[in-house]
């Protein structure tokens, strides 16, 4: 990522629930809506199975942003893996945020099966607003340190 | 060492008009560990299959990549493909790069630059898939249809009738749902309760079909072929297995004003009652919400005037637990709420139609009520305000459908088919008025729909007027319909003025209030009117995204009696091939505990959503315990990963997502 501000497509990784938020942009595709190439998917059974080390690796590996996304509050096909997944993820950005990650960085959202068009705005919004962001380098520079 | 095949399909100009396959196959060749790497217009096509399958023997493949469609359009056909070749079909996986790539974006640059890094995360992921093997699960071989409309009762006897066991459950007292209600059917005319209720009858008494009626599906949990659900039976107040269905009880009950449902409000009903004369079961339900004796502890009447003292005021909603291996859902529809909107949806009503305050404009099921020979005017077409039979009729189609800035924007598609039957019956018993009907396009799609709405223009003489109506207003005893007659042009713009005694409005189909609730305990999805999703619009109608559970009827989409049924056997003949045999191949998707790692916290098992963790004793060789580890019941795992991403010792990992696969995709990102 070495672009300039000015035409900088930063690099965004989710990891999403193959039930609710893959089906859901799947969905999107299906019914043609476009959105900003990006954004990178990676399908998980459940957001349950999110281990905090994904989302590290995802910035070790160059992300500008990662997003966790699933089912609805109790909506999650294996009951609960939702909510795991909601309170790792509080708990994490925090402690991202305390090691100086800006928190702007680590995003989260429910989309289902349904919410193509919510799938398409969410990526809209979080690619402008990383895009704002800047590129993410403190990671680098932990990394080379 | 790897050796990998890569498959990039075009799905025609799907994929191909976005992303340069050719490209993204010369990238992907270049790729460490892949051997083969090609592209193709059509990859599911037979030659496509033929192609992956001839590189997996020729060139020893140890893993493929088809990017193509989702996973969940076309996995299991690739994984089948390179079973039949020889290679474990968990050795294949899918680059979605139509769904998540093509299809949303425009710049073809972009899209084939995410295309080849999408290709590349599941190359590197596929290297470090190993071969798993389907579990055998045994099949539970009892069906729980859900609703029992037509395509309830359909569902439940189709399967039935296969030899197998059926729990029919149903919130209203009766059977019969909204066909009951209907006067005489189109194309044919044929009395709806006359072709139904011989079909209600054989379902409460097949041997084979338990019928819950007054009840409603309380939880689900389980999966394909071991559902287990709990069933709350509503206090009925009356003990159906004494009740001789004798209707002493509703003769009696003083509380005679409350209106009826099945008679959409039209007629009055007891509080002790039974919704119609041909219920099925004939055993009355009391509303406790009406009735005297729960308002305020007097009355009693009832109690005392049964013969068989069937009557308990003291009954509770109890539960039952039914252990099903498939579930149908045929839940139906209801009708738009044209007098208060869909608040819910943040639709107002009809204002411009009174908002339901003139008594004479009413909706199509309050006019099939008007019209039907069971229903509050014994079939005799009356105006609800005065009881006269109307000279003129106004019938308005889509109110609330294909209406973008009112309603919603999907055709509820039987409307135009009920309105030219309600022009003819009308016709039929008021030989000198006249049916006007205001339509924005005549949709008689179907057997024989377009000549029934032909002889109600042409020999029932329905005066049919293109356009819509702006306004109803009271002016004397008649309403006022002012609308525009689009097909009339010089001065006024068309404007049409009828002085009408009766409005009928065709409303929309919507899902029944409680839908998405009802799909949130089934883990099925809707779309956003509340119809409930199939798994593919086209290929796979009657099937749901979660294996085991199918659709029949208007709970999916807006459809007729002879869809409903059809849909109805389709689910049925899915349910039965699901019966066929014993035991259920399903995915090996589960975790596994490194327990040479495992420090016995048992956080794991807090997790598990499906107690499938279990407590394993290690001991020495003199049997002194060492150690307590966990365990998975291969046969419980779901395979959803939350223990794995719990477990504090790294000690559990899940096959096809492993950590070490997870880590290779992102990756594979760089």
């Amino acid at each position: 990522m070495a672009a300039t501000t000015a035409e900088f497509e930063p690099k965004i990784i989710a990891f999403v629930c193959n039930w609710c938020t893959y089906a859901g942009a799947d969905l999107a595709g299906t019914s043609r809506l476009k959105y900003p190439a990006n954004i990178r998917a990676i399908r998980l059974t459940c957001t349950g199975r999110i281990e905090p080390m994904f989302l590290l690796k995802a910035f070790q590996e160059g992300a500008d942003a990662v997003l966790v996304s699933g089912c609805h509050p109790g909506d999650c096909h294996y009951t609960s893996g939702n909510y795991h997944a909601r309170r790792r993820w509080t708990i994490f950005r925090k402690l991202l945020e305390f090691s100086g990650i800006d928190p702007r960085r680590v995003l989260f959202s429910w989309v289902s099966a349904a919410e193509g068009r919510k799938w398409s705005e969410l990526i809209d919004e979080i690619t402008a607003q990383v895009r704002e962001l800047g590129p993410f380098t403190s990671f680098e520079r932990i990394v080379k340190a | 060492m790897a050796r990998i095949g890569v498959f990039v399909c075009w799905c025609g100009e799907n994929i191909g008009r976005t992303v340069d396959c050719p490209k993204v196959a010369a990238e992907a060749a270049e790729f460490p560990g892949v051997v083969h790497s090609v592209d193709y217009k059509y990859m599911c096509s037979d030659p496509g299959q033929g192609l992956v399958k001839e590189a997996i023997r020729e060139k020893k493949l140890t893993g493929v990549v088809v990017a193509a469609c989702s996973p969940r359009m076309h996995e299991s056909t690739f994984r089948r493909a390179c079973a039949e070749a020889g290679l474990n079909p968990f050795l294949c996986e899918m680059a979605n790069i139509r769904e998540h790539c093509s299809w949303v974006h425009e710049d073809r640059g972009e899209a084939t630059a995410k295309a080849v890094q999408l290709v590349r995360v599941m190359v590197e992921k596929v290297k470090r898939n190993e071969a798993l093997f389907p579990i055998k699960v045994p099949v539970t071989k009892r069906a729980l249809v859900i609703g029992g409309g037509i395509a309830g009762i359909q569902a439940a006897l189709d399967i039935a009738n296969g030899g197998k066991k059926v729990v029919l459950v149903e919130k209203e007292p009766s059977i019969g749902g909204h066909m009951a209600q209907l006067s005489e059917t189109f194309p044919t005319l044929d009395c709806s309760q006359c072709i139904l209720t011989p079909r209600m009858v054989e379902a409460a008494t097949h041997p084979n079909i338990t019928l819950h009626t007054y009840a409603e599906v309380e939880s689900v949990s389980g999966f394909i072929g071991n559902f287990d659900v709990k069933i709350r039976l509503k206090a009925r107040s009356v003990d159906i297995k004494k009740c001789t269905g004798c209707g002493l009880c509703a003769q009696k009950c003083p509380q005679k004003k409350i209106p009826s449902e099945f008679d959409e409000g039209l007629g009055m009903r007891t509080a002790i009652y039974t919704p119609f004369a041909q219920a099925v079961p004939n055993k009355p339900v009391i509303d406790r919400a009406h009735c005297t004796k729960f308002l305020n502890g007097k009355c009693g009447i009832c109690q005392k005037i049964c013969p068989v003292g069937a009557v308990d005021y003291t009954q509770e909603d109890t539960f039952i637990e039914e252990k099903v291996g498939a579930i149908v859902v045929a839940t139906g529809y209801r009708l738009y709420d044209f007098r208060n909107g869909e608040k819910d949806y943040g639709i107002e009503g009809y204002g411009e139609y009174g908002y339901g305050q003139y008594k004479d404009v009413i909706d199509g099921l309050q006019f099939e009520r008007l019209a039907s020979a069971s229903g509050p005017t014994g079939g005799e077409i009356l105006r609800p305000s005065d009881g006269k039979p109307p000279e003129k009729v106004v019938f308005i189609k889509c109110v609330g459908s294909r209406d973008c800035a009112k309603g919603l924007s999907y055709c509820s598609k039987i409307c135009c088919m009920y309105i030219a039957k309600h022009a003819m019956l009308y016709k039929h018993k008021v030989h000198h008025g006249t049916a006007y009907v205001f339509y924005m396009d005549i949709r008689a799609g179907g057997k024989s729909y377009d000549e029934f709405v032909r002889r109600a223009i042409e020999e029932d003489g329905a005066v049919y007027i293109r356009g819509r109506v702006s306004r109803i207003y009271k002016r004397g005893g008649k309403l006022v319909v002012v609308g525009a007659d689009t097909l009339l042009g010089g001065t006024g713009g068309g404007r049409v003025e009828i002085e009408a005694d009766l409005v009928v409005l065709a409303t929309a189909m919507r899902p029944q209030y409680g839908i998405e609730a009802l799909a949130q305990k089934l883990s099925i999805s809707y779309d956003e009117y509340g119809f409930l999703s199939e798994a593919h619009p086209k290929l796979r109608p009657v099937e749901t995204n979660t294996a085991g559970i199918f659709l029949a009827g208007a709970c999916q989409g807006a459809k007729d009696i002879p869809e409903a049924v059809g849909q109805a056997s389709g689910a049925a003949a899915k349910v039965l091939g699901l019966f066929s045999g014993d035991e259920l191949e399903r995915e090996p998707i589960v975790a596994h505990v490194n327990q040479s790692q495992c420090v016995g916290c048992f956080y794991c098992e807090q997790v598990c959503p499906y107690h499938a963790i279990e407590r394993e004793e290690k001991r020495d060789k003199a049997g002194n315990l060492i150690a307590r580890v966990a365990k998975v019941n291969a046969g419980l795992c779901q395979g959803c990963g939350a223990c794995v991403a719990t477990c504090r010792s790294n000690s559990i990992d899940l096959d096809g997502f492993s950590a070490e696969q997870v880590f290779s995709q992102i990756g594979g990102l760089k």
